[in-house]
């Protein structure tokens, strides 16, 4: 059930071309991540919608076979 | 999203925050957390001495299926302030530590133990 780093990072720049994505295996186990996500993409929406575009992304793995994903995202600073 | 009409499950979610302020689908109770991410939020409204109604979708997988389709949200908790989506754990803890969340709690006229 656990999914790469790479994988979701492919996943991630696949939507958001511009963004700065980082990603911490937070127990080493590929199954708890953090994902720090930058993008313009995100100028002027609201959170929920951010996190929402970000789970889009992921095409339905997030809550699946991606069962923890603490998500952070923002517009990069203009 | 076409269904929702139709969906008995989406009718108890719109009277549950309707009916309830403040609204936390959770795994498990505030008493008894069943999953770390719920417990966190359940700390946070704790601490901030906020009412809630907490709503254990383990008990119904129709409702812990039917909340991530109405939301649009993958995962649970889900905190809902006065009918409106707030968002899950990441985020609560986001506008805590900002902040925001008492401000949201304030402009909804929601009782803290700060105000």
């Amino acid at each position: 059930m656990a999914m790469k780093a790479e994988e979701i990072e492919r996943l991630i720049k696949e939507a958001f071309p511009d963004a700065i994505v980082k990603i911490d295996d937070l127990r080493g186990d590929g199954d708890h991540y953090a994902a720090k996500v930058i993008s313009k993409a995100f100028v002027g929406v609201p959170r929920v919608r951010q996190h929402q575009m970000v789970y889009s992304a992921l095409k339905g793995r997030m809550g699946g076979e991606l069962h923890a994903l603490a998500l952070q995202t923002e517009a990069p600073p203009r | 999203m076409s269904d929702q009409a139709a969906n008995p499950v989406f009718d108890r979610i719109r009277q549950e925050i309707k009916d309830n302020s403040v609204v936390l689908f959770m795994k498990g109770t505030p008493a008894f957390p069943m999953c770390g991410f719920s417990a966190a939020v359940v700390q946070v409204l704790n601490n901030m001495g906020v009412q809630y109604k907490g709503i254990d979708v383990l008990t119904d997988p129709s409702l812990r299926q039917g909340i991530k389709n109405f939301s649009d949200w993958p995962t649970i908790p889900q905190l809902y302030v006065k009918g409106e989506f707030v968002g899950g754990c990441d985020i609560v803890r986001e506008m805590q530590a900002s902040g925001e969340l008492e401000t949201l709690f304030t402009d909804k006229g929601v009782a803290t133990k700060a105000a």
